[in-house]
């Protein structure tokens, strides 16, 4: 018998608006109004709680006063994915969770997601880019990895005047923005038309389909350019520790949210019943996407409580608003098949352990019937090509000094690959940083070989 | 309950809440509603002769502020453009409708007595309580002689109210203009001329914006814009002062003072009163939010008096005058310094940097573990009280007044060279 996993369970139309942002901006007097919220604080918590540090008050002053294009060059200047990062930063645990606002009255912040994502987006409606490439240095950077953290050093590397390449094994450039995030976060094809935005500054090049390690070589690389930022995300996912986990309708969540993502939403296949494991944004994600493609039954199962969840409580709320049932304390014992089709899960009943680990009782258990398990219980690095010199990696994870200098010289890297928050934002700071850090190490270079003595020429402008 | 009930230079009214002369005074069916809302007078909208003044499109122009819309309000408008005798029979009927409201009327007419004593007797005919002079219009008519032009020199002030007084049995209210630099000037004049009451401010002369697409002032009008005249919750302080200073000049002891500019709430009022108003007109506000807003005004300022056991509305008037001084007779003794409430302080920062940068580094920042907290230095706070005002929470910094051994102006203080050697 075939499992029940289909594509179509919902109308074009319907999909359509399950799949169209979720929160759309705010209009131009919306916006006036919540600027005028904010109290222009002084050396501002929020932008502490920024990894990427934009000066919250002071674009939001400029929407105040009906400067939009201020306001943007203000967000943009720090983070020039400030756009998707508008849409996708959970910014009940960043800049919002620190807005004195929120000691008046709990729960009341700025808007300050909402109020960047109405000036990113008043910027990218106009012809123009706000920034111009730096005068050519002459040096060719090597970025590999389009995700965010790729995109923002690449950026910020042509700003300095250099080139840059950027190579990716996908066909679209964007990372986990074009095939991660949940659709309805950046609806309407935006993280395309960011990345068409961030690209117009020029001497950026996209190398598409080209995957490290197996079209080309990190020696190769280091070879032909003056430096290296490795971008390469979280490629690889943790195993369930299941008998039977290759079952084809036991899918990676990742996979079912680039599926998804690929293609039109009437040919992403869905269960009819289906069970996510984990308990993260990622099963979130996945659990309210396959909702939203027509499931009829979702449940979230994770094996502690609600409070250990890296899933925010906003998200969570997001959840039970499409109706995904959230259960904690359970872990999944056995995958139900019967002659190799899916049937369901066994779980087992969890409670805190005396040491705070969970305690599961072998003998208290229950059944979900499924048709599909989506597992997002993580993502890890995909293990670099072995030929060569490579860096050094530590608990998964590329390891890295202040600007993302790797253990190898010419080399660095940041985002998801190093270690940090996984989150958009962070990688974006990732790969700012790091390009000021090649700049700055170019720019010493052409100062140490006498080519420039009064530095005005490599490095010095931008 | 307090007593709103006034007698205004011998014009009662049921509570002292009266709608200026304006546009929601400019005919009958307004005039209605104003009174089925609760006001408890009106000055009529001013009437000229006929045939009657042609107003402009647009009028008005506002200002907003920290997103509030018209915070303050400018109009090219001018007196009414409807013919003398509707403005007449309408007034005749509403007074027999209404007949325990106020109702005053405004007038201006061109600056020779035979035109004031041909109007005067078609005003009293109507039975209206008073009337009420526009010397204050400063914008339209002052170019024709009239409102502003009139107002602004205070020997035209004079002559023109003793016409008025001597042609008519009705109370005659002088409306001033605050487009002087010395309030006392007109007023004086006014009183000279045998007015019975003043009433004030007319609106400030103002350019209330330029469209930047046009390069014109605001409003524009076919592609130019004029200075127009100024109200709304922008003028308050202004108006305040130049009540007081009337209220407390010898020469103008006890006329009544009829306050406005501003005033949108119970608590606006209450202050006009303290400052020797004895009844209370509104235009913007009302032309903001509509009649109702006097259920509020009056439910506001009698539970105020019933706290404050003020039985009625003169025993308000003027309660704060005598403490309306020269700066010279200001303590220079007296000291305040700030103090900030920990358990209240947001970490917003704004009495640190304000404090740092334009007044006196009295207020030092520190990490309490990770949460940070401000405190004042008291050998640097002056008492400025810059950081009280610009802290968004309430009460969180306070001023708090030093013990004090005795009282000491500046014609005693050893620091002035002319100082008065007791
Ligand atoms: C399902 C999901 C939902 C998420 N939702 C949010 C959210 O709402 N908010 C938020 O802030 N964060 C979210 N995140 C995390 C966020 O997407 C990541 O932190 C961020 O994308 C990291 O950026 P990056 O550039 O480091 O990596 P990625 O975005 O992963 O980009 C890495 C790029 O490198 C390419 N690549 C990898 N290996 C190679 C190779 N060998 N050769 C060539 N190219 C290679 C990949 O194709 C990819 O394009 C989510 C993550 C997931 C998985
Ligand atoms: C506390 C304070 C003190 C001032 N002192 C002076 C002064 O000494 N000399 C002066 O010419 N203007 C003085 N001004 C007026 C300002 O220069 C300015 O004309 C006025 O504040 C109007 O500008 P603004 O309201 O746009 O700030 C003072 C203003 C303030 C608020
Ligand atoms: S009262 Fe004035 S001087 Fe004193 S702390 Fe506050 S701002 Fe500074």
């Amino acid at each position: 018998m075939m499992p029940d996993i289909a594509c179509g369970r919902l109308t074009e139309s319907q999909l359509e608006r399950n799949f169209s942002d979720a929160h759309p901006g705010l209009t131009r007097d919306q916006a006036a109004l919540e600027a005028e919220r904010c109290f222009y604080c002084h050396d501002a918590p929020c932008i502490e709680a920024c990894p990427t540090g934009i000066d919250i008050p002071r674009f939001i002053k400029a929407i105040a006063v009906d400067n939009p294009g201020g306001a943007a060059r203000i967000i943009l200047d720090a983070n020039i994915l400030g756009g998707s990062c508008a849409r996708v930063c959970p910014t009940e645990i960043l800049c919002e969770q620190r807005c004195v606002h929120t000691a008046i009255e709990s729960g009341r912040p700025v808007r300050i997601g909402a109020l960047q994502r109405h000036a990113t987006d008043w910027q990218m409606e106009q012809d123009d880019h706000p920034f111009t490439r730096g005068e050519p240095t002459g040096k060719r950077i090597a970025v590999v990895g389009a995700g965010p953290a790729g995109l923002a050093c690449a950026h910020r590397l042509a700003m300095r005047g250099h080139e840059v390449v950027v190579f990716d094994r996908h066909e679209r450039p964007g990372g986990l923005n074009q095939y991660g995030v949940a659709a309805y976060k950046l609806a309407d094809d935006f993280a395309q038309r960011e990345v068409d935005f961030l690209m117009a500054i020029g001497g950026i090049r996209f190398e598409a389909g080209c995957s490290l390690g197996r079209d080309i070589t990190l020696a190769s690389l280091r070879n032909a350019y003056d430096a290296v930022f490795l971008a390469l995300g979280l490629g690889g996912v943790r195993a369930l520790g299941l008998d039977n986990a290759q079952n084809p309708s036991v899918i990676d969540a990742v996979a079912f949210i680039e599926a998804l993502r690929s293609a039109p939403y009437r040919q992403a296949r869905v269960g009819r019943r289906v069970v996510v494991i984990g308990g993260g944004n990622t099963a979130i994600d996945a659990a309210v996407q396959a909702r939203l493609l027509g499931a009829e039954e979702v449940t979230l199962v994770y094996r502690r409580g609600t409070e250990s969840m890296s899933a925010t409580p906003e998200e969570r709320d997001w959840a039970r608003v499409n109706d995904v049932t959230i259960r904690v304390w359970a872990r999944p014992d056995r995958l139900l098949i019967e002659n190799g089709t899916l049937r369901g899960v066994s779980f087992l009943r969890g409670r805190p352990g005396p040491d705070g680990a969970p305690l599961y009782d072998p003998e208290a258990g229950f059944v979900l019937e499924a048709d599909m398990v989506l597992k997002a219980i993580g993502q890890s690095l995909l293990p670099l090509s072995p030929e060569g010199e490579m860096p050094r990696v530590q608990d998964g994870r590329i390891v890295v000094t202040q600007g993302g200098r790797t253990t190898l010289p010419g080399v660095y890297a940041g985002g998801d690959c190093t270690i940090g928050a996984d989150l958009t934002v962070v990688a974006v700071r990732d790969g700012r940083d790091a390009a000021e850090s090649i700049h700055a190490a170019l720019a010493g270079a052409v100062r140490n070989n006498g080519q420039d003595p009064d530095g005005k020429g490599a490095g010095s402008h931008g | 309950m307090a007593d709103l009930g006034i007698d205004f230079a011998g014009i009662r009214a049921p509570n002292p809440f009266w709608l200026a002369s304006a546009p929601p005074t400019d005919k009958e069916y307004n005039v209605r509603r104003a009174f089925e809302a609760g006001w408890g007078g009106v000055v009529w909208k001013t009437l000229g002769e006929d045939p009657p003044v042609v107003n402009l499109s647009s009028r008005y122009g506002g200002l907003a502020y920290g997103g509030r819309r018209l915070m303050g309000l400018n109009n090219i408008e001018l007196i009414s453009d409807r013919p003398l005798a509707t403005n007449i029979a309408e007034i005749k009927r509403v007074k027999r409708a209404y007949p325990d409201r106020a109702l005053v009327v405004s007038l201006m007419v061109p600056c020779e007595e035979s035109r004031w004593q041909a109007i005067l007797p078609l005003i009293e005919e109507t039975g209206a309580d008073g009337i009420e002079l526009n010397f204050g219009c400063p914008h339209g008519m002052s170019e024709r002689n009239m409102g502003a032009a009139i107002g602004q020199v205070p020997d035209y002030v004079e002559m023109v109210t003793r016409w008025c007084r001597q042609n008519t049995r009705m109370p005659v209210i002088v409306k001033l203009t605050p487009n002087v630099t010395d309030i006392l000037q007109p007023a004086r004049a006014a009183r000279k001329g045998g007015a019975d009451a003043v009433s004030l401010i007319n609106t400030v002369q103002s350019v209330i914006g330029v469209d930047l697409d046009v390069m014109a002032p605001m409003p524009v009008v076919d592609g130019k814009g004029t200075h127009g005249g100024y109200c709304g919750p922008g003028v308050k302080p202004i108006a305040l002062r130049m009540v007081g200073e009337i209220a407390r000049d010898p020469a103008m002891h006890g006329i009544p003072i009829s306050g406005m500019g501003g005033i949108g709430s119970w608590r606006d009022a209450a202050e006009f009163l303290a400052m020797g108003a004895g009844s209370l007109q509104i235009c913007t506000a009302a032309m903001h939010y509509g009649f109702r807003i006097v259920e509020d005004l009056i439910d506001g300022l009698s539970r105020w008096m019933d706290g404050k056991e003020y039985g009625a509305v003169r025993d308000v008037t003027g309660r704060a005058v005598s403490r309306y001084v020269p700066w010279n007779a200001l303590n220079m003794n007296f000291r305040t310094l700030a103090r900030i409430d920990a358990d209240r302080c947001i970490g917003c920062g704004l009495c640190h940097i304000a404090c740092e940068d334009t007044s006196h580094q009295a207020i030092a920042r520190q990490d309490d573990n990770g949460r940070r907290t401000y405190e004042v230095i008291g050998e640097s706070c002056v008492g400025c009280n810059l950081c009280a005002h610009v802290c968004p929470v309430s009460d969180c910094i306070t001023m708090e007044p030093q013990p004090c051994t005795h009282e000491l102006t500046w014609p005693y203080h050893p620091s002035n060279p002319n100082r008065i050697v007791a």
